[in-house]
């Protein structure tokens, strides 16, 4: 879904109803960040979407990549003005390099990382918790749980970036990020830009400096339990009163006085479920507070820490010595609900009745869609593809099948010279990599250097839709526009792939199936490394224009249902073998005209 | 007030979001705290989606459990299905009567239930009307999640004029007359 417009209801008394990432973009222009560069990246993506709304007073910014974005958002903040960058969890893996140093050098303008991790894994390729990498790396994490703490937080996280000399990462998740709740906005702070003042000690770090900071940022870190301690954006809630909660060993329940620590979306759960227990919220979850949980923990009979993913907060609060439920009860894996608590805790069982079994329903490519086309031409030709990251990765499930392999941005490339390493030129003669256009300039560019470099013969396809799809449409470098909205240089992936030393780089039409097949035949054949630049733009575009409508010619139907092979959500094959396209849905790509042997469907073209 | 909850189920890229933010925009409007949780990136692609929508005094979770939920407003009949028993015993369905085929009754691996329905009515109070179909008569199939939001209104103690200064501030300035017409239609149809 596009963001970009009419999503804040600005027209509310006081308060307003605002997305958690917008609540963060918000954070940060009170904050008076002045810089933010990001990737796009579920659930992270609005973010830049809505700070682009300052953009008189913020420059913002889509980089290629998450690693890039850190690196400007950092040579921002050395400049002494705040800067924030923005990434999903397995982005802050590709910044993880200037993240684990820019800890050692510190900051000079306030630097903030928002990095938005995906329990559940509604988006994504794994379920890596934040925390793990900001403990790694020594830079401290704050935890909002709810759109308005979003804002403060963020707020606040670029005065602890100043005070404590320190990146800062801001962690939300998905339920955070993507929920809507009420915010409070407040004026921007005017922050006058610092003075830039070369420091070579603390901004190069080669080993003799790296050592001395190294110092620098221990001592930095048991500063900030100090400061985590007194902080006043911690919660804490008392309840003396005892409350019957499961024993399972007594097979019944026992009356105890109850305390929850929990920070983030699972507060809300919490405080859901159990308002009788008495609750520290954890705003800082790294470092964390020592003194405030073992003061905490005095208080009550039975500690539950209720976090979702890796046990961060439990592991340190057992290796002090206090005894604890955590993930011996709750799953390391998913999303928490309220639920779980009232079943696993409370002993309430759900008041529904039994579901219904019905059909799943998955991702589909959307109608009109072009990656469908190339697909229907690669399955024919019985092609393997090593995949990569974006839409087309549906291209790995029925009926398409075509994609064996994704690992990671960029890695397509990468993963099929491996191969082809391994077992040879013939082995790959029936492979090919997948990248999209987004995804080929975030770190594939790398991978094909890698290939001509040392004498590969591999076959790259890029299904070049003009856009980053699946997180919503954000311009890249190679669509001429940038997220300022301005008129940009537009990266030509020909040219670039040719100055790579690719000899062999074609570009066709994502509906000229018949060059499409005859080009991959003869380039998985051929010992060279060869470029396919497939290119349609994605039919969620906004300007795009169908050519026009597909409709069915019924006497001419032999109902062989060739057609209905790659699935278009449009076409739908009745039980008699007959065809029918839905006229709203159908986008006029065409391929289910093009696929049909007896002239049954007819494209009729827009006028 | 007791927090309300209400769902709103369909298939990725039918719009859901609009609807979860005008009925959080009327929320807000009448005072009461509100959360609203969607989903984006890949389930937007024609994979199921769900938001919740929660209003009232004071809102904790986003999420709405199971057996909870006061109104169930499903852009699709396989989504209705799949969803309803998350309506309590006197929630009301509302149902937009449109049949979307998943992937795998597109590929024939399963059949689209036949007797849905039946089911729905069987399980809960359904609310139904052909949105599609009357959005088309106004012009623009789009504009059929106001149309379903005008059946939303009668169940929901806010007025028409109330309703009506949601949709103009939440919709873009083009196609305000168009969203207030399909929303009408919903309303008095």
């Amino acid at each position: 879904m596009n963001n970009t417009h009419s999503t804040q209801t600005d027209f509310m008394l006081g308060g307003e109803i605002m997305l958690g990432n917008a609540a963060v973009a918000r954070g940060a222009y009170e904050a008076g960040v002045k810089v933010t560069s990001a990737y796009p990246g579920t659930p992270s993506t609005e973010v830049s979407e809505y700070m682009v709304k300052y953009k008189d007073e913020v420059y913002c910014e889509w980089a290629p990549n998450e690693k890039v974005a850190m690196e400007v958002a950092i040579g921002a903040s050395q400049s002494g003005v705040r800067a924030m960058t923005v990434m999903k969890h397995v982005g802050l893996n590709v910044a993880a390099d200037p993240l684990f140093t820019v800890a050692y050098s510190g900051v000079n303008g306030g630097l903030v990382i928002f990095v938005a991790d995906d329990p559940g894994i509604y988006s994504s390729q794994n379920e890596q918790d934040t925390r793990l990498l900001a403990r790694a790396a020594m830079v401290p994490v704050l935890e909002p749980s709810d759109s308005e703490e979003a804002r403060i937080f963020t707020k606040r996280a670029f005065e602890i970036s100043e005070k404590y000399d320190t990146p800062v990462i801001v962690r939300s998740t998905t339920r955070l990020s993507h929920s809507q709740g009420i915010v409070y906005p407040e004026p921007r702070t005017n922050v006058p830009d610092k003075p830039y003042i070369r420091d070579v000690a603390k901004n190069v770090m080669v080993p003799m400096n790296a050592r001395t900071r190294h110092k620098d940022v221990e001592i930095r870190m048991i500063d900030l339990t100090g400061h985590s301690n007194n902080l006043d954006l911690h919660e804490i809630t008392y309840n003396d009163e005892p409350i019957p909660v499961l024993n399972d060993l007594l097979n019944g329940f026992e009356e105890l006085k109850v305390g929850v620590i929990t920070s983030g979306i699972p507060y809300q759960y919490v405080r859901e479920a159990m308002p009788g227990a008495s609750i520290l919220k954890l705003a800082m979850v790294y470092p964390l507070p020592r003194i405030l949980i073992e003061e905490f923990a005095e208080t009550v009979d039975r500690l539950y820490i209720f976090e979702e993913l890796e046990p961060f907060i439990e592991q340190q609060v057992r290796s002090w010595g206090i005894d604890c439920i955590g993930k011996d009860q709750f799953s390391i894996r998913g999303e928490y609900s309220a639920e779980i608590i009232k079943r696993g805790i409370l002993g309430q069982r759900t008041k529904s009745d039994i579901p219904e079994i019905v059909p799943a329903r998955p991702p589909i490519l959307c109608p009109g869609c072009s990656h469908r086309s190339s697909y229907t031409v690669m399955k024919k030709l019985k092609l393997h593809a090593a995949g990569d990251i974006g839409c087309y990765t549906l291209g790995a499930f029925e009926p398409l099948s075509v994609m064996d392999t994704c690992v990671c941005m960029g890695s397509s490339i990468s993963t099929l010279h491996g191969m082809e390493k391994a077992k040879g030129k013939d082995y790959i003669k029936n492979w090919i990599a997948v990248i999209g256009d987004s995804t080929f300039l975030h770190t594939g560019i790398n991978s094909l250097m890698n290939m001509t470099y040392n004498d590969a013969t591999g076959t790259v396809v890029i299904l070049d839709n003009s856009t980053t799809g699946m997180t919503g449409h954000q311009h890249h470098p190679g669509t001429g526009v940038n997220l300022m909205g301005g008129t940009a240089y537009m990266i030509d992936i020909a040219a670039v792939c040719r100055s790579l030393g690719v000899e062999y780089v074609y570009e066709i039409d994502a509906y000229d199936l018949s060059l499409l097949e005859k080009t991959l035949k003869e380039e998985v054949a051929r010992e060279a490394v060869s470029v396919i630049i497939v290119k349609s733009p994605c039919a969620l575009l906004k300007d795009f224009v169908p050519k026009g409508k597909c409709i069915v010619i019924e006497e001419k139907c032999a109902k062989c249902g060739i057609c209905a092979g790659p699935a278009c959500p449009a076409l739908r094959k009745n039980k008699d073998g007959s065809i029918e396209i839905d006229q709203v849905a159908c986008n006029g790509c065409g391929l289910c005209k093009d696929l049909c042997k007896f002239g049954a469907i007819e494209l009729v073209e827009n006028k | 007030m007791q927090t309300k909850n209400i769902m709103i189920v369909g298939v990725g890229g039918q719009g859901t979001l609009l609807t979860s933010r005008i009925l959080g925009g009327i929320a807000l409007l009448a005072g009461h705290d509100v959360k609203v949780s969607e989903v984006h990136g890949m389930a937007q692609r024609g994979g199921s989606v769900v938001t919740y929508v929660r209003y009232g005094f004071s809102v904790a979770e986003p999420l709405v459990e199971e057996g909870h939920a006061d109104i169930l407003i499903a852009f699709e009949r396989l989504e209705a299905m799949r969803y309803v028993h998350f309506l309590k015993k006197d929630g009301i369905l509302v149902l937009n009567d449109q049949r979307i085929d998943p992937v795998t009754v597109i590929t024939g691996a399963e059949d689209y239930p036949e007797d849905i329905m039946e089911k729905l009515t069987a399980r809960r109070k359904v609310i139904s009307c052909d949105a599609k179909s009357a959005a088309l008569s106004l012009g623009n199939a789009r504009v059929f999640n106001c149309v379903i939001i005008g059946l939303v209104a009668k169940t929901l103690e806010f007025t028409k004029d109330e309703w009506l200064n949601v949709i103009e501030k939440t919709v873009p300035p083009k196609m305000i007359d168009i969203n207030k017409e399909a929303f009408l239609l919903g309303y008095s149809g």
